[in-house]
């Protein structure tokens, strides 16, 4: 038999004086670290993070309070200034109906941000809803609830919005939010559908079951918390889709209507003279993008920390 | 088991040249986002051809990390080899270019994984997959390639080849795919092969029938054979010498029989007294107290101390060196002495 | 252990589960079922281990979800104290439930990831508050971290920060919680690392001294089931092969399966494969769906004969050895049932 390897001798360096005692260090000292801590611990180190946060935390802030950074009144228009270039005082310029651009753009953050979340809440809750149900209980629930989002998910989202919004009439938040909540519900239910079925299959759920928890419980305690990651992920990235769907509505003339302000109705009116007047397009546009970006890369900086697989 | 006794008688010859494989002094650390992960510090050990050394350890010994170091399939980053050698027919792997190690990788040197189902691509047919080999390393057309697979398949006695080379992997049972896999290592003859914990997916009496397969066609090739496992069991079936493996180093070498017999460092003797015997009952195990070690955290002095039964003072400062414990025997314990004279 | 005075703790007789296999979206049609368990019975005495393998597929976990109500028998009887469980429901199944517990094999899966030690550990106290008034939780919990040999302070935890054996000692102290006199063990040491096996099959055999529990325990491991049982039973395609004392199985086994099995596992000793005799079979085990008629066994048995495809071999003490006093005289399911010693060494 051969030497196995040569016995070189192995200096202490070779181990690079790692001298701290192994894992489990005192359980007094050691705080307990959850999921969601641990996740957020993740997040903070993300500079995607804190792009996106504070974009958006400003974006609440104007959406709320539009007067605080535009001292103007976003209907009070001089068509004597139409499509004016920036002035003093009026840096983006002005559109066709001689109204500050600035102004418009800043307010039209309301309607758009307010669109977005509402439709995200509601989509969320309807969908996890009945995402959940179907997944959880299987069968009937989930042939039926399947193949009504199904149905749904084929509704063409522009034939559906001209149809709806002409029925229904109006072109407020309200409606709009409406109409874009029945076009959501089914993307978040896929989802709540599946992390509910993964979540259902795990074998602490079976050991629930096994302790003798019933179906509230076993939803509440074991599935529902295991299942929300996926849920959350996918709504924060739909909220900038869905801020961009109601511009997109509203730039053919079905979703939000004049006297509403919205990035969306200005978009629409500044693309008939892109020629003439580019910057009436280019700031409405460019904050409809960087909002929705600034949404799209929470959603992806959330997925990455409350993915353990990543750890 | 002809194969062993042959293999053993072999060997001395083969010592007189090179190593087919040798492992110097390899380092292989993994940056994570809680520190430095130390997976691997400083392993030594060679393969002759016709040889197989069994690398046995728990996870987390890095007796995996380094069989990934060998093939160069380590993902790097988050992976980085700070130091050492892998010679391969006398020449140093890791300072070769890509291209090199590309031509070495499946030619020379091939690899089989645990998990057999997910190292085959489920869209294509086992006989195209087999095949492929043969395409692109020595560039067979289809037709002469599809013959080579229902060769190959009838080497691993995969019954009825012929009819059963389209079908694809969901097709075959676990035990038909690893023979899928070992044929696919085989097809261009290697001169070594790493077998990665290649039966602890299969149930026992699988399990027996592959690794007889891999024995004998390792006999009947001269072929290397780095059998990566934790299972003590198919290491005594199989193995001709063990290196033992603890928080990243080998803790302990010799050959097959004498490890059983005596070993020679506390943490080997720990686990052959704690595993049950199928042919007695026994009274209480024993049981290595403590917890495997924390690689981002490894003790100092000997990474085994806090679990040793003989930890001394000195076991805590001060790494112990691979000592000659007997003609091809190594021990990295302080007091190897004792634990062997007990 | 197995006194034939004692009235068993746990009786199955005849137990079937099959799994439909159906096509078909809106009208699902079955087509045929996966016989996972097919006609199975045992018993299980106070205060002893009863060990059940066999390779995957052969029905063994199926078997505890059964035993766990886990899943819903197709057929057959599971008797816990003389009780049918199986056709239980509602609070009576609870109230079972409190005596039947069980241990998972998946200790990363097994524990909720969302909740602290304490709370898992806690959880069964909060389905069964008549166990323990709420004041007196915390204080319990903490016995139960330490019966199981964790630091009782480690209560808010994630089971995240726990090593696998540690967080099978969680499992085993969440399956402890409620006093019940059964556990079902399944796999509860396979996905371990060999050094921290050892730790919880001790942990296990002291617990069963302590609490005088009844042990189920179903592992594909032949050796760590011969540790801790004091019967086994092999199980094949979904039927029991041959059931006896561990002696009697590992020493004398006398269906073709147990000895091909057995002389499978590898030894940890060298010195014994030259001199061991390896029964290797050929072909795999058939599916489920479809399994061969009369003995199952017989596709990959090398005595196979006209008779076994014919006569499905019943599960008793084979008419050779009946009425002798010998060790082989136990209950296997064979036609052609005759010892064989292949675990010693020649």
């Amino acid at each position: 038999m051969p030497e196995l390897t040569d016995p070189k001798p192995l200096t202490e360096a070779t181990v690079a004086g790692v001298a701290v005692p192994a894992a489990p260090a005192d359980p007094q000292r050691e705080k307990a670290r959850s999921l969601a801590g641990d996740a957020w611990r993740d997040l903070r180190r993300k500079p995607m993070f804190y792009i996106s946060g504070l974009l958006i935390l400003f974006l609440i802030v104007i959406a709320i309070w539009p007067s605080a950074i535009a001292s103007g009144n976003p209907l009070a228009c001089d068509l004597a200034k139409s499509q004016m270039g920036p002035t003093g005082g009026h840096p983006f310029g002005f559109d066709t109906q001689g109204c500050d651009v600035y102004t418009r753009t800043v307010y039209g953050a309301r309607d758009s941000v307010a669109v977005g979340i509402l439709t995200t809440l509601g989509a969320t809750v309807l969908g996890s809803l009945l995402g959940g149900l179907a997944g959880f209980f299987g069968g009937i629930w989930d042939s039926l609830i399947s193949m009504v989002s199904n149905i749904f998910f084929g509704i063409p989202i522009l034939l559906g919005g001209v149809v709806f919004l002409s029925v229904v009439k109006g072109g407020s938040v309200a409606t709009v939010t409406l109409f874009m909540v029945l076009l959501g519900w089914p993307q978040i239910a896929r989802i709540a559908r599946g992390a509910v079925i993964t979540a259902k299959q795990q074998d602490y759920v079976q050991a629930a079951r096994a302790l003798g928890a019933g179906n509230t419980r076993m939803l509440l305690r074991h599935i529902l918390p295991n299942a929300l990651a996926p849920i959350i992920v996918v709504s924060t990235i739909a909220l900038g889709t869905y801020i961009s769907l109601e511009a997109t509505l509203s730039f053919l003339g079905v979703g939000l209507k004049p006297p509403a302000v919205s990035w969306g109705i200005d978009i629409s009116q500044a693309s008939n003279q892109i020629r003439n007047a580019p910057h009436m397009l280019l700031w409405p546009a460019g904050a409809l993008s960087i909002t929705v970006l600034a949404f799209i890369m929470l959603g992806d900086a959330v997925r990455d920390a409350l993915d353990p697989k990543l750890r | 088991m002809t194969v062993i006794s042959e293999g053993a008688t072999a060997a001395p010859q083969a010592a007189q040249t090179a190593p087919l494989l040798e492992v110097r002094d390899l380092h292989v650390e993994f940056h994570t986002r809680d520190g430095v992960a130390k997976a691997v510090n400083g392993v030594n050990y060679s393969v002759q051809a016709g040889e197989t050394l069994a690398v046995l350890g728990e996870s987390g010994s890095g007796k995996s990390v380094t069989a990934q170091a060998i093939m160069g399939i380590l993902d790097m980053p988050p992976g980085r080899i700070p130091q050492g050698q892998i010679l391969f027919q006398g020449q140093d792997m890791l300072a070769m270019s890509g291209e090199q190690r590309r031509k070495i990788r499946g030619r020379k040197i091939a690899m089989i994984f645990q998990d057999a189902l997910s190292s085959l691509n489920p869209v294509l047919s086992v006989g195209y997959q087999l095949g492929e080999m043969f395409r692109v390393h020595q560039g067979l057309s289809r037709k002469a390639a599809k013959a080579k697979a229902i060769e190959l398949m009838d080497r691993v006695r995969i019954p009825a080849a012929a009819e059963r080379v389209n079908d694809y992997p969901h097709q075959f049972s676990g035990g038909m795919r690893q023979r899928i896999m070992i044929a696919m290592a085989l097809a261009l003859e290697p001169d070594l092969i790493i077998a990665d914990e290649p039966t602890t997916a299969l149930d026992v009496t699988v399990q027996a029938q592959v690794m007889d397969l891999l024995a004998e066609l390792q006999r009947e090739y001269n072929m290397g054979l780095i059998l990566i496992t934790h299972d003590l069991g198919v290491v005594a079936d199989v193995a001709d010498k063990i290196a033992v493996m603890y928080a990243g180093r080998i803790v302990e070498t010799a050959p097959v029989h004498q490890i059983y017999a005596a070993p020679a460092h506390p943490y080997t003797k720990g686990l052959l007294q704690s595993i049950p015997r199928l042919d007695r009952k026994g009274q209480e195990l024993y049981a290595i107290k403590g917890l495997p070690p924390n690689l981002l955290h490894i003790p100092s002095g000997c990474a085994f101390n806090p679990r040793c039964p003989m930890a001394q003072d000195i076991c805590r400062t001060e790494v112990p060196v691979l000592h000659t414990a007997g003609p091809g025997r190594g021990s990295a314990c302080h007091f190897w002495k004792e634990t062997l004279g007990e | 252990m197995s006194d034939s005075t004692l009235e068993p703790i746990l009786s199955v007789r005849n137990l079937v589960k099959h799994f439909p296999l159906t096509q078909g979206i809106l009208f699902k049609k079955q087509i045929g079922a996966v016989k996972a368990v097919d006609g199975i019975s045992f018993d299980l005495y106070p205060g002893e281990t009863l060990g059940i393998v066999g390779e995957s597929g052969c029905g063994k976990s199926t078997v505890a979800k059964l035993l766990m109500n886990l899943e819903q028998a197709t057929s057959g009887e599971v008797f816990y104290k003389g009780q049918d469980i199986t056709r239980l429901s509602g609070r009576a199944l609870k109230a079972v439930r409190r005596n039947i517990q069980m241990v998972f094999q998946d200790p990363y899966t097994s524990l909720n990831p969302r909740m602290t030690v304490g709370d898992i550990i806690g959880e069964p106290f909060d389905i069964h508050p008549e166990v323990a008034p709420k004041g007196d939780r915390r204080k319990r919990v903490q016995e139960l971290l330490d019966v199981v040999g964790l630091n009782p302070e480690y209560l808010n935890r994630y089971p995240h920060q726990f090593s696998g054996g540690q967080r099978q000692r969680i499992g085993i102290a969440r399956g402890l919680a409620l006093n019940p006199e059964v556990i079902i063990c399944d796999e509860p040491v396979s996905a371990l690392d060999v050094s921290v096996q050892a730790q919880v099959v001790n942990l296990m055999e002291k617990l069963q001294d302590e609490f005088g529990l009844s042990y189920i325990f179903i592992a594909h491991d032949l050796s760590i089931v011969r540790h801790i049982s004091d019967r086994v039973g092999v199980m094949y395609l979904g039927k029991m092969a041959e059931i006896g004392t561990d002696a009697e199985i590992y020493d004398h086994p006398t269906h073709p399966y147990t000895q091909a099995l057995l002389s499978a596992v590898p030894v940890p000793d060298p010195e014994a494969r030259e001199h061991r005799e390896r029964i290797i079979l050929t072909g795999d085990v058939p599916s489920p769906a479809n399994p061969p008629s009369g003995c199952r066994f017989r596709t990959r048995c090398w005595k196979a004969q006209e008779r076994c495809s014919q006569e499905v071999p019943l599960l008793a003490v084979p008419s050779v050895f009946a009425g002798q006093d010998t060790p082989a005289a136990h209950e296997s399911a064979c036609h052609f049932a005759a010892e064989k010693d292949v675990v010693h060494a020649a």
